[in-house]
């Protein structure tokens, strides 16, 4: 790992400051993707800042809405008893991450900015548009098995990693920063970019904004929700597809729903067209079906992800049967 | 080196004269000194409370908790695997909860109190985890087993050890090679009765 300089901010308008004046900075919370990528050399920030003194830890009730701490720590967000009663989605996508020990450790904040889980970006000997731009894009041609087949472009089909993401459209979360030019609230489905020409921006923060919380509105479809994620294995793995679903009825009709997936797309991805074909109409599996088939219209399979388009139906109408209880 | 014998090194004294060596090379050539505000650009003095004892050193900031605590405490029961925090090995407690030493800095962890698989014994006395992987034959070659027991102490104190699935799933973040798992979790179970009654 190339050395650096380390700083423990005292207060977030510090933290800014540090991070915004050097060019090369870099926030550290739990570090646990951080780190890995300065070991590879895939990133090499020149100043370290740890922002793990500031007071961002708290999760709190509002008048409607519950607020995570942009530093509370992924389990006790996934244990709590309230986000695990009015927004299991969150808890279910948050305990389905990595290892109890990284859950310990990573902040909210930080896991939705880990970067991609692409070998190609990961590897500092490979080309990769997202962590050099301009150099090319091996996974076009490459190996793609975990590439995705939504949101991705001639020059990046990386997959957005973070399980927290999906649940956070499923819910409506709004990301709450401090930056340079000051606070701002940023709903969670302008928070992520696609890569398009600019595969090296996962998200719309600038440099030296940090996330001081996100927070979670209170709402019947957030309080019926559920994740489900398949995996190579049967835990401590990336998503190969996963499923944010969030559901309210009124008797057997569907008043509002959200559907989110992972694993599939360049980032946590909405499917608009999805929830267009069930709001208004009764579940059932013919219903179900018409969504899985809306949700991957726009699907581009690559030589080795194409079983993705199939296992993401099957995901999304496993998901819909369960919540809304169809038989 | 075979035919030199007068200078073989144990892997270990290599390591650390490698650990000096770039160490001084920091400090000739301290880097991003043009930081803004105060950071400190090359080794620094913190001091590591681990297992109830206050050691004081100096390290660079890209010193891992886990090598602070293998290379400059000698405290080598903690493990080094992968050192990417997928494989377990390095798991110590850090204020009564398990985490990857590899995957934290030691500047990091100025505040807190660590425990490695060294702290664990009382007087003697094995914890009752370790006294279980022993009577279950819970390992073969050992590389991962101080990670499993450190984080099977912090799972018994969760109260994750309900079932042999839930030990499983809240074991998962610590990986066998000779695919101990069965004896592992049978470890865990029998260990997580002694702690409670």
């Amino acid at each position: 790992m190339r050395n650096f300089a380390y700083a423990r901010a005292e207060n977030p308008a510090h933290a800014v400051r540090l991070v915004a004046e050097h060019p090369e900075a870099a926030f550290i919370s739990g570090g646990t993707d951080l780190l890995n990528l300065m070991k590879e050399g895939a990133q090499k920030p020149g100043l370290v800042v740890d922002v793990n003194g500031l007071a961002l830890t708290d999760i709190v009730q509002g008048n409607g809405f519950l607020r995570l701490g942009g530093l509370a720590r992924m389990g006790e967000v996934g244990a709590h008893p309230v986000v695990r009663d009015r927004f299991p989605v969150v808890a279910q996508a948050l305990l389905a991450s990595a290892s109890p020990q990284v859950r310990n450790m990573a902040a909210v904040g930080g896991n939705l900015l880990q970067r991609t889980r692409c070998g190609y970006f990961r590897d500092a000997g490979s080309n990769c548009n997202k962590r050099v731009p301009g150099s090319g894009c091996p996974a076009l041609d490459g190996e793609n098995r975990g590439h995705a087949v939504l949101g991705g472009s001639d020059q990046c089909i990386a997959v957005s990693p973070s399980d927290l993401a999906v649940s956070l459209l499923a819910v409506d979360a709004v990301i709450l920063t401090t930056g340079p030019r000051g606070d701002r609230r940023i709903p969670f489905g302008e928070f992520q970019v696609v890569p398009g020409s600019t595969p090296h921006r996962d998200h719309v923060l600038a440099h030296g904004e940090l996330i001081t919380g996100i927070e979670l509105p209170f709402s019947p479809v957030a309080a019926r929700s559920g994740y489900l994620k398949l995996r190579d294995r049967a835990t401590f793995e990336f998503a190969v597809v996963s499923v944010a679903a969030a559901l309210d009825l009124r008797g057997r009709t569907v008043r509002d729903v959200r559907l989110a997936f992972g694993g599939v797309a360049t980032k946590a991805w909405r499917s608009g067209a999805a929830e267009a074909v069930l709001r208004g109409r009764v579940l059932d599996t013919a219903a179900i079906d018409a969504a899985g088939r809306a949700a991957v219209r726009d699907a581009v399979p690559r030589d080795h992800n194409r079983f993705k388009i199939d296992l993401l139906r099957r995901a999304l109408s496993r998901v819909l049967h369960d919540l809304g209880g169809v038989r | 080196m075979a035919d030199s014998p007068k200078h073989e090194h144990k892997r270990r004294t290599v390591l650390k004269a490698g650990g000096t060596a770039i160490a001084g090379l920091a400090t000739v050539h301290p880097v991003a000194s043009a930081a803004p505000d105060r950071v400190e650009a090359t080794a620094v003095p913190i001091v590591l409370r681990v297992n109830g004892k206050r050691h004081a050193l100096t390290v660079e900031p890209r010193v891992t908790l886990l090598d602070a605590l293998r290379e400059r405490l000698d405290l080598t029961g903690t493990k080094k695997g992968c050192d990417r925090g997928e494989c377990g090995a390095c798991t110590v407690l850090v204020d009564g909860r398990r985490i990857k030493s590899c995957l934290t800095l030691a500047v990091m962890r100025q505040d807190a109190a660590i425990t490695t698989v060294e702290g664990l014994a009382r007087d003697g006395e094995l914890h009752p985890v370790q006294a279980a992987f022993i009577r279950h034959d819970a390992f073969q070659c050992g590389g991962c087993t101080s990670g499993q027991i450190m984080s099977a102490v912090a799972l018994i104190d969760e109260g994750h050890a309900g079932s042999d699935d839930e030990v499983r799933e809240w074991m998962s973040g610590n990986l066998c090679r000779c695919a101990c798992y069965p004896n592992i979790v049978t470890a865990v179970r029998d260990a997580a009765k002694e702690t409670r009654s």
